[in-house]
This record gives C-alpha cells, sequence and structure tokens, in this order.
C-alpha cells in the first residue's frame, strides 16, 4: 500500500462513509469507475494498449522478439512482464530499481496471462530447443489514482489481444495474430473497516487495511489471486469478493470485445 | 524429471499421504545463539531456518516511524537448495514473497509498542521442496514469539493444491511441479487470513472447499508451534521451576 500520508480526517471520513453504505465519489460498492481501452496505441509494439481506470492511466506494450527457449521447455514459448512505477505517475513514486509494489504489480499480472493459458505458447516454438518467441509485456504506469492492479491486468490482456506476431520481419511467412486461448481478467476488493468494496480510489486504497486481487479466466474459474496489505480478511469475506470479482471480470471482459 | 501418469492412485498420494495429511513436521525453537530468536523447520523436505532481530535500532534511519516499530522480512534461498543452482541475491520471486509474508506477520505485531525501532525477520531456505514460503511464515511466527516480540497471537500457514482433479493439503514437489492449483494461506490464531495467493485452476465452490482445507490444516500447525514453544520455555514456567527458582534465591540472601 502507498506510502503516502493521509490525514486522520480523511481516513474517518472514508470509514464513516462506507458504515453507511456510501462512497466518497458516490459509488456503490462493486460499482467500477469509467473505464476507457484503446488499442494500438503505440505503432513500434506488436501489441499497445492505454488503459484509464478513473484517473488511473496505464500502457502496455507487448514485443514479441525470437530467443532462445528454456532448456525445461524446448518447445514453448516465454512470456516476460515487467511494470515500471515511473516517477511521472505520482509523487511518491521513485526513480531506481523498482520496488517491491512494483515487482507484486507486474508478477499478479504475469500470473494472469500464465495461468490462464491465455497465450497459446505450444504455437510459439521455431525451432525445438533453438528458437522459440519470447513475449515481452511492458506496463507503464502513467498516473496512479488507485487500483493499478486492474488497470495493468486489463491492459495487458487488452495489448496481448491487440499484438501480431512478426514472422514477416524474421523471413519466417507471413503475419499472424498472437494465438491466444483465453481472456484473464483482475478484480480487486479492498476491506474498510469490514465493508467490501471494488475498484478502490487512490484514497480508499490508502486507508484499506488490504486489498485482494481475484483473476478469473473466461469460463469464471480462479486464476490467480494475490492478498496485499498488512491487514486480515475472515474466509467469509475472502469468498465473497471471489463470488463478485467473477461477476464482474465478465462486465470488463465485455469492455474488450470489439477491440482488437 | 518427467511427469507421473498419476499423482493420486487409489485415494493415496504418491508419498502414501491421504488428502488431508501434512507431511512430517518438526518444529525446533531458539536454536541460534546470537539471535535475539530462531527457529528452525523441517517441513517435508524443507529445511528453513528463522531468526528475528529486535526491537532494534532502525539502519538507514529515514526508515524510522515515529509512532511504530518496522518489521522487515527477508527471504532468501540458498544457492544450493534446489535442483539447479539458484543465482545468490534477492530476485523478483523471493522480493515477492518477502512482501507477502511480512504482511502476514505484521498484522499480529504489536509494533505501536516500539515506536522508532525495527523488527526484523530473516529466512533462510537451505532445502527448499514446495511450500517454501508456508514453512518460512510458520518459522518466523515461531522466532518471533522466542525473541519475545509481544504478539496478538501465533500465524500459521500451508497450501491447498489441486492435483488429478482433487483438492489436498500441503503439496510436495511433484504435486506443486505437475498439479492444477496452488493456493498457499496463513491464517491467525482467530481464523482471519493474513496471507492469501493463488495459481493455477479452481472453479468458485473448489476453492471455498480449498479455504477451509487450509484453515484446518493451519490449525494442526498452530498446535505445533505451540508444543515447539512449550517445549522450549515450558520447563522454566512450569510451577516446580518456579518453586526451585525461588529457593535458589532465598538461599542466595541467606549466604550473604
Amino acid at each position: 500500500m502507498s506510502e503516502d500520508i493521509i490525514a486522520e480526517i480523511k481516513r474517518d471520513y472514508i470509514y464513516s462513509l462506507a458504515n453507511q453504505g456510501d462512497r466518497a465519489d458516490g459509488r456503490k460498492f462493486d460499482e467500477f469507475r469509467p473505464i476507457s481501452i484503446e488499442v494500438g496505441v503505440i505503432n513500434k509494439a506488436e501489441g499497445s494498449s492505454r488503459v484509464m481506470i478513473g484517473q488511473s492511466q496505464v500502457v502496455v506494450g507487448v514485443k514479441v522478439q525470437p530467443g532462445e527457449p528454456f532448456p525445461d521447455t524446448p518447445d514453448t514459448g516465454v512470456i516476460i512482464t515487467n511494470l515500471e512505477l515511473v516517477p511521472l505517475a505520482s509523487p511518491s513514486f521513485e526513480t531506481g530499481p523498482p520496488r517491491e509494489d512494483a515487482i507484486e504489480l507486474a508478477r499478479v499480472v504475469d500470473r494472469g496471462v500464465r495461468e490462464s493459458g491465455a497465450i497459446d505458447l505450444s504455437k510459439l516454438c521455431i525451432e525445438s530447443g533453438q528458437k522459440v518467441w519470447m513475449v515481452f509485456i511492458d506496463v507503464h504506469v502513467l498516473d496512479h489514482d488507485g487500483n493499478l492492479m486492474d488497470a495493468a491486468s486489463l491492459g495487458a490482456i487488452a495489448a496481448l489481444r491487440n499484438t501480431t506476431m512478426p514472422y514477416a520481419r524474421y523471413g519466417l511467412g507471413e503475419d499472424v495474430k498472437l494465438p491466444l486461448k483465453d481472456v484473464p481478467v483482475g478484480i480487486t476488493a479492498v476491506n474498510i473497516g469490514g465493508v467490501i468494496m471494488l475498484d478502490p480510489s487512490l484514497d480508499e486504497e490508502n486507508v484499506a487495511s488490504c486489498k485482494l486481487t481475484v483473476i478469473t479466466n473466461k469460463e469464471g474459474a480462479l486464476a490467480g489471486m494475490q492478498k496485499s496489505g498488512v491487514g486480515t480478511l475472515t474466509p467469509d469475506e475472502v469468498k465473497y469478493i471471489v463470488h463478485i470479482a467473477k461477476d464482474k471480470a465478465n462486465v470488463l471482459r465485455e469492455k474488450l470485445e470489439g477491440l482488437s | 524429471m518427467t511427469k507421473p501418469e498419476k499423482l493420486i492412485v487409489d485415494g493415496k498420494r504418491l508419498d502414501g499421504r491421504g488428502p488431508l495429511d501434512l507431511r512430517p513436521i518438526k518444529f525446533k525453537a531458539g536454536v541460534l545463539k546470537r539471535a535475539d530468536g530462531s527457529c528452525y523447520l523441517e517441513f517435508g523436505g524443507n529445511k528453513v531456518m528463522a531468526a528475528v532481530y529486535g526491537p532494534r535500532e532502525v539502519h538507514p534511519r529515514h526508515l524510522q516511524n515515529s509512532s511504530r516499530a518496522i518489521v522487515r522480512y527477508r527471504y532468501n534461498m540458498a544457492a544450493f537448495s534446489v535442483e539447479d543452482r539458484k543465482r545468490p541475491g534477492p530476485d523478483r520471486r523471493s522480493i515477492e514473497i518477502s512482501k507477502v509474508s511480512r504482511e502476514a506477520l505484521e498484522c499480529v505485531v504489536l509494533e505501536a509498542l516500539y515506536p522508532r525501532s525495527a523488527i526484523d525477520i530473516f529466512v533462510e531456505i537451505l532445502q527448499a521442496d514446495a511450500g517454501t514460503r508456508a514453512a518460512g511464515i510458520n518459522a518466523a511466527s515461531v522466532a518471533l514469539a522466542d525473541a519475545g516480540i509481544p504478539m496478538k497471537c501465533l500465524v500459521s500457514a500451508c497450501a491447498v493444491g489441486k492435483v488429478d482433479d482433487t483438492l489436498v493439503l500441503d503439496l510436495n514437489k511433484d504435486e506443486d511441479n505437475y498439479g492444477q492449483a496452488d493456493l498457499p494461506i496463513a491464517v491467525t490464531q482467530f481464523g482471519d487470513v493474513s496471507l492469501c495467493q493463488m495459481d493455477g485452476h479452481l472453479t468458485e465452490e473448489e476453492f471455498g472447499q480449498a479455504v477451509d482445507m487450509a484453515i484446518v490444516g493451519c490449525k494442526k500447525l498452530h498446535e505445533m508451534q505451540k508444543q515447539a514453544l512449550v517445549e522450549k520455555y515450558g520447563e522454566m514456567v512450569s510451577p516446580q521451576a518456579e518453586e526451585a527458582e525461588a529457593q535458589k534465591a532465598d538461599g542466595g540472601e541467606r549466604s550473604e
């Protein structure tokens, strides 16, 4: 959770609003802020997207290049996910090597893409044991207004759906779309004094005791989860979040339809 | 290593356990001389050493917090702990594990009692055999208690996974490598979830069952953790020991 110092007054305000069934921006507990998704925003990348959730903004670029496979998986492609919290996105972000929260975000985005089997890695082999396609997913956070996790995971799958394999550039035939099998979507909930709310704003995220991200695949099964932050959740709260995240993910998934 | 054809045969797992059985577990509290608190844990094939230093001065000083102690957690795998040598030093995986493990324990530590100080937890994985993060948290929790850090309660962790479409407690290496899902969970003594991660494939229904199984496993671990502390401190606080202490003290005064 962010190191931002939150005035006690603001904390009390958010907690007492939550108690009365309300949020500072008037949303329902399970309501997202407006979401906008654009694809193909970076021509140099094989696939790209720009996602905004409220004022949070991320740009995701996918680069695809031939490379060496891992010795234990000679016939499968490689996914590498990276995320940068660049200093222009928030006064609390600094230059230098990635902090643990950036690493956590990157690894959870990666987990969603990898564990849902979204990319058909078996089709990314060029020459067994020698050459496979490597898919680099790079998430660039431009504005941090809360819930970067969902913005980054939505941006990643939007960019992957936009990705063209550069076969022609490497003299391997005609360009094709990146073979995809699934559409993982991450939904994050926070716990504010026993109230569970989705898509936390920056202030909500900062005062919440903890958050839980649930990544589901298109069949509604779980592909990944991550609890983050110091607080605890009861088992029933965890199960409740999983339940509402499953339904909410479908709403976000619909927004990806028609884009490519 | 190749994938075994079946991971569950006649309701038994390849290492002979039933779905709800934990691997053999051995805790030993207070094994290091210099650390304020420590614990050695063997958890199946995992060998884990945890040490706690603090509350102590914070270095670098700008990290100190004027209203509470900060908790730091370092999960580190030895180069020789895995099949293929691991490059020493922190990688992205161990940084993430350190973060979530710290958060899993921080919620029970009474940090407000020690403003401007640090409580450092170091976990070394000497031998890894699936479930190292859970093992690390279990050992660290005992080490914190051994160091006398005030805590609301102990934290226990274990994983539930899915292999051959069956939910099983405490995955072993093969089940971890070739299974369908892995769900490490940590809970406090009061049953609140303080760590919850998951990867793989689980339906909502399976997830519900898996959480309940993990909590049962954590309860068993909690008993073992308590036992480890009783083994070290039980004698010291038993009534007979107190009497003996008192007699010794009396004797001392008389001789003066």
